[in-house]
């Protein structure tokens, strides 16, 4: 898993290699300077000689220099490092969600994939810098520190043997214990923000039932719930702390003890005074990195959720591909569903379309009726292939829709979807996803079709109208209208609109459908609406019901023989119809 | 579309949560006084433990230094057994100190984290308690993320604040002051040569941290940027498949992402460079406290000391080891610096929050339960009666009791959302006992305006509205309320069990009483066919149902609450016809024998109102039936026939 994350590092692999010397140089000298300083203070201590610490004194600062410019240069190149990395994970993502069907991206919520792509991806770059950069210093550190422990304080570095698995062990247990504390409460924690959350959404509901005091109540509840679950981890960590510092202590009081036996019964043979405090120091230093160390451990856990979610990203496999010699051209807007079944994935027990025969003629209208969740949408998203069929086989233009080319195939089917998008940006930017290189006349031809002209026209600043992220400035028949001219503008063999004009007043409905009819007679037009007038004068019209064709044929041919038909037919016109017997 | 977003004030940016002009004494001040009177024991006793702890930790040195000069004494003669009597007292005295600083630390970490917490749980709990009562303005006005950061992001900041920067500064700065005082207690020279260099560290780290501050904030609108762009592309994933746009969103995307990679590269660099920079001043002023002591003591200029020690070894040695210590305990402060700034800027955020006015409440007259007789007298019953009446204290000590009958009058009102945006426009409406009136017109006409004032979500500018011939400002609010009952056009339901949601229409309600709502609005057909029926779990706003279920719930939800007076803003969104027919007849059931106010979407469920008001431009340009209308031929006419749009 980690494997396939640092694939990602590519050209940043240099700067993490250099990060690593840096640091090993920053670390020896690091180790060189305590020995220095020590020789500085030997020399005050035994009368001054200026010219003697002149020149320790200069080289303490070139040292130290030289560290720090050690020290500034891994700083530099583990940031480039780890940035970078973060920017190829993220460009990996990207490209990798680019290539998802719908059905990849079905399964990732768009709300979790927008989480991937920034906040997990930005655990794993603040760990990745981390490890750069402690990773090696701490084991070095340690292993430096203890063998020079073993070299100068022989019998006495025995303290270690005792000190450093205590230390350890605490540790582990401590991360041990704490991780899933705090996996657990941040999860609730998760949701007390969540209800934080529905409950300013909600305001409006919560005021006109006066339920502010309830509100209040149910939500001290949790809070308090969760404060005890946080104490509970926090304290568990807190223990790091004492438990450090009880090893450094031990340490210091046995190298102490010990030590001055040794030294004086051995009259500084097995052990002289400059030993026992480089042993101290070095008792520091051999503690300090295993600390350091335990902090990385902490650190790689908790990212490992994160990265986790990132390799799921990385490897999902893409569910629709190009096959191989792939027909280039659509030839005309016919369309034919054989035996056709599917379902949305093949866990699913039900099928969302089955039994489905179906021949359209190319430049036909065909309309498609049907309640809620009866599978309208599924099956005309199997035309541009959006969805494979589980079996039969869809054909366009004659050819099943897998032989094509997929950019070929949807750049001459275009589609409207029901939960229409567009994007921040302006109007003619919005319109040109159609066609990169359509004129103005081209943009003005397909609004004028779709019966945008005249709002785009009454907006100041007409095509360069901005619109907001949302499209929260237009309101919701603008939008359907936008869409449509989009859809338009890519000239396509079949214009599918998926229940695309509902809020668009009925008047202007008939125009955009006679504009069709005007303008693009050769297309294929598939219209999914609620309203039984958008219908009405198609060719064929289709009523789906729980994922069949329960009847299709014209207006009057489905008044005779389909009771559904009938009855939406009747529930919608009674209204209108009324006025005119009254 | 939601109608009341369009003129309201404009909602800050997505970056747009200015950090209010932060004080930042005044602010961790005020944090600090809060602490203290949240957990006045607590805090005291911690900040003793921390003292001591490091009190404790700075004497140790002394001890060790004894000891390594009774070893030097000792280590000729080999006498173990005299040396040792010398030892054991300093190694026990040691032992008991470590023993005490132990105590202290576990004492001061484990009671910190309980502290900490048990805080910030205040904290959270006092912001959601205010939030509650700030007027429907605020929510309307602030982006949801942004009070969501309240508890995020600024929460978050807060127990960086506590539980880390507070705790080192109390504890660096204590040895800071401690070493201090030593320092001129042996030399006032050396400790003017120290403080200089000190000074220079600081200005360095002032320096470097506020550039790297300064691109962390980049970084932070870098991030925002990103985010936006995916959140964006995400949502429309299908789009760009269906327009294969692919590409095009691959080079955007790129653009931003290299943006982002370079100012995250400049934050972190300067965050990575400040350590190194501070330790190497630390070792370079070493040195030159080292030589300066050797000048000093070659050129024997007199000491100026409190100790009145003259210039020697006993000084200069000492001195070097309380120079590592006093650079070190400056490092551990200055590394405080961005939290400190961050946490205090997130304090003072939260602190606006709770210091914003709360929606104010004048109204003295309430909702009684009453007995009314048959000649029509009301007195006021302990008991629940079914009946209600306004109790309506004067001015002259007396009270009067209105029965509760739901006639509702607004004349010559007029709103605006902002000061000379007007809204609404001498809007007069009357609407007694039953009747139902209903609003149509264009997007932004003013239709879901007229209801937010007809509860107070926002109050009048000009003119009249009157509940049972009360003027409303004299009602309380939430008595006003509860006389009302709203379906508003966007759902929203509570993550609980359905018989939870519609219990929220009134608290007591039994099963049976809320059972008997869905059945009345025709929402129990479908929740009993639901896997657990009444309890099943509804979460996200109810994602696992349909639309039009939603709405079934919500219509159940305010039945139960019975109110004589009721506002149904139509929803918008298209729903296939059966499952709207369904709607429509449990709105048809709520609104029997109620006044009702119906902002209608769509024509046909408006046409047997009493009345119609067609609004435009926040003026009602006709009124009447729908008979009336039609004949009149005018806007009404019009959009019946479908010949102007609705939304």
């Amino acid at each position: 898993m980690v494997r396939k994350l640092l694939g990602s590092v590519r050209e940043y692999k240099t700067p993490t290699y250099l990060t690593l010397v840096f640091i090993v140089g920053e670390a020896i000298i690091e180790t060189l300077i305590p020995f220095i300083t020590a020789n500085l203070v030997n020399n005050i201590r035994t009368g001054i000689d200026m010219n003697n610490l002149v020149k320790t004194g200069i080289l303490l600062v070139v040292l130290a220099v030289v560290s720090l410019l050690f020290g500034g240069a891994a700083g530099f190149s583990s940031s480039k490092a780890a940035s970078g990395f973060a920017k190829n994970l993220r460009k990996d993502m990207m490209t990798k969600v680019q290539k998802y069907s719908f059905k990849n991206i079905d399964k990732f919520s768009s709300a979790s994939l927008v989480t991937r792509l920034t906040t997990d991806v930005t655990n794993v770059q603040m760990s990745y810098m981390m490890i750069i950069r402690t990773a090696i210093r701490s084991p070095l550190m340690l292993i430096f520190s203890v063998t020079m422990a073993f070299i100068m304080g022989g019998a006495l570095s025995a303290a270690f043997v005792v000190v450093i698995p205590v230390l350890a062990v605490g540790l582990i247990l401590v991360a041990k214990n704490a991780m899933p504390a705090f996996r657990s409460v941040f999860k609730k924690y998760d949701k007390l923000n969540e209800s934080i959350e529905e409950n300013v959404r909600a305001m409006r509901v919560v005021k006109g039932f006066s339920r502010e005091e309830y509100e209040k109540e149910k939500f001290g509840n949790a809070a308090g719930d969760i404060c005890k679950d946080f104490t509970k981890a926090e304290r568990i960590v807190a223990l790091n702390n004492p438990i450090m510092n009880f090893c450094m202590y031990f340490n210091m009081v046995f190298v102490l003890f010990v030590g001055s036996k040794m030294a004086i019964t051995s009259q500084g043979v097995k052990l002289d005074v400059g030993q026992i405090s480089a042993m101290l120091t070095y008792g520091m230093m051999v503690l300090m990195s295993l600390m350091m160390l335990s902090f990385i451990y902490v650190m790689v856990t908790i990212s490992a959720e994160s990265v986790k979610r990132i390799v799921e990203v990385l490897d999902e496999e893409p569910s629709l591909s190009n096959p191989e010699n792939p027909v280039m051209e659509v030839k005309d807007g016919s369309i034919e569903f054989t035996d056709v079944n599917f379902k949305y994935s093949s866990e699913a027990k039900k099928y969302a379309l089955f039994d489905i025969d179906l021949k359209i003629e190319s430049g036909m209208t065909v309309g498609i009726i049907g309640t809620t969740g009866s599978s309208k949408s599924s099956l005309v998203q199997l035309i541009p292939r959006l969805y494979d069929v589980s079996s039969g086989s869809v054909k366009v233009g004659g050819r099943d829709v897998r032989e094509y080319d997929i950019k070929t195939l949807r750049d001459s089917v275009a589609m409207v979807l029901q939960k229409n998008i567009i994007f921040s940006g302006t109007i003619a930017e919005n319109l040109r996803w159609g066609n990169k290189e359509a004129s103005d006349e081209d943009l003005k031809e397909a609004c004028k079709i779709a019966c945008a002209d005249e709002f785009i026209d009454n907006f100041p600043d007409g095509y360069e109208t901005k619109i907001e992220q949302g499209g929260t400035n237009v309101s919701g028949g603008q939008k359907q209208r936008l869409c449509i001219a989009r859809a338009l503008l890519k000239k396509p063999k079949i214009l599918i609109l998926d229940d695309s004009t509902s809020a668009v007043d009925t008047k202007t409905d008939a125009k955009i459908r006679e504009g069709f009819r005007t303008y693009i007679p050769e297309t294929t037009k598939i219209i999914i609406a609620q309203r039984i007038a958008s219908v009405m004068d198609a060719d064929m019209i289709i009523v789906m019901d729980n994922g069949k064709i329960s009847a299709a044929g014209t207006h009057k041919e489905l008044l005779e023989t389909s009771s559904i038909y009938k009855e939406v037919y009747e529930q919608q016109t009674n209204g209108g119809d009324e006025d005119e017997r009254n | 579309m939601k109608e009341t977003n369009e003129k309201m004030p404009p909602k800050g940016g997505k970056m747009g949560r200015p950090a209010p002009n932060v004080n930042i004494f005044k602010t961790i001040f005020r944090v600090i006084g809060l602490l203290l009177k949240a957990y006045p024991g607590l805090l005291i006793f911690i900040s003793i433990s921390i003292l001591i702890s490091a009190v404790a930790a700075a004497v140790p040195d002394v001890l060790i230094q004894k000891i390594v000069a009774i070893i030097e004494t000792w280590i000729s003669t080999g006498n173990w057994q005299e040396a040792v009597k010398e030892i054991t007292p300093l190694i026990i005295l040691l032992i008991v100190l470590y023993a005490v600083t132990l105590a202290a630390i576990t004492a001061y970490t484990q009671l910190g984290a309980i502290l900490t917490q048990g805080f910030l749980n205040k904290m959270r709990r006092q912001m959601f308690d205010k939030m509650q009562n700030l007027p429907i303005k605020f929510f309307d006005t602030n982006k949801h993320g942004d009070i969501m950061s309240y508890y995020t992001n600024d929460i978050d900041a807060l127990r960086q604040l506590i539980s880390q920067s507070l705790p080192t500064i109390l504890r660096a700065g204590a040895v800071v002051l401690a070493v201090l005082g030593i320092m001129l207690y042996f030399s006032v020279w050396m400790t003017i040569v120290l403080l200089a260099g000190v000074v220079v560290m600081v200005i360095v780290s002032g320096k470097v941290g506020g550039g790297s501050a300064k691109y962390f904030i980049r970084q932070q609108k870098s991030i925002g940027r990103t985010e936006g762009f995916v959140q964006e592309m995400m949502n429309g994933q299908k789009v760009v498949k269906v327009f294969n746009h692919e590409e095009e969103c691959m080079e955007d995307f790129d653009k931003l992402n290299e943006e982002l990679c370079n100012d995250c590269y400049k934050a972190h660099s300067y965050a990575n460079v400040l350590g190194p920079i501070i330790q190497n001043i630390g070792n370079i002023l070493y040195v030159i406290m080292a030589m300066a002591g050797g000048i000093f003591m070659i050129t024997s200029i007199k000491n100026v000391s409190l100790s009145g020690m003259a210039f020697g070894i006993s000084i200069v040695v000492p001195f070097l080891n309380m120079t590592k210590q006093f650079t070190g305990n400056v490092n551990q402060l200055s590394q405080q610096i961005n939290s400190i700034v961050m946490g205090a800027a997130g304090a003072a955020r939260i602190f606006e929050l709770m210091d914003s006015e709360p929606e104010v409440d004048e109204g003295y007259v309430t909702l009684v339960n009453a007995v009314i007789d048959e000649n029509g007298n009301v007195t006021e019953s302990e008991t629940h009666t079914g009946q209600w009446a306004w109790k309506h204290p004067h001015g002259d000590g007396t009270l009067t009791y209105t029965p509760l009958q739901g006639d509702v009058r607004l004349t010559e009102v007029d709103f605006e959302y902002e000061e000379g945006k007007r809204v609404l426009n001498n809007i007069s409406v009357y609407a007694e006992p039953g009747q139902e009136v209903a609003f149509v017109g264009a997007t932004g006409a003013g239709k879901t305006t007229i209801t937010n004032l007809i509860n107070r979500y926002y109050d009048i500018a000009d003119g009249k509205i009157r509940y049972d011939g009360i003027n409303i400002n004299k009602i309380k609010k939430s008595d006003l309320r509860r006389s009302l009952g709203i379906v508003l056009q966007e759902t929203n339901l509570f993550t609980g069990s359905v018989m939870e949601n519609i219990r929220y229409g009134k608290l007591d309600a039994t099963d049976e009483e809320c059972i008997e709502a869905a059945k009345l609005t025709g929402a129990d057909d479908f929740i009993t066919r639901l896997p657990e029926g009444y309890n099943t779990i509804l979460s996200g706003n109810g994602a696992n149902l349909s639309q039009g279920q939603r709405q079934l719930i919500a219509i159940a939800r305010a039945a139960v609450a019975d109110p004589p007076v009721m506002i149904l803003d139509e929803a918008t969104s298209s729903i296939d016809t059966r499952t709207e027919a369904i709607v429509q007849r449990g709105m048809d059931k709520l609104m029997e024998g109620r006044t009702v106010f119906v902002i209608a979407h769509r024509l046909s469920t408006v046409k047997n109102s009493d009345v119609i008001m067609v609004l435009d431009h926040g003026e009602i340009i006709e009124k009447g039936n729908h008979e009336k209308l039609i004949a009149d031929k005018g806007t009404y006419y019009q959009l019946y026939t479908g010949a102007f749009e609705l939304e």
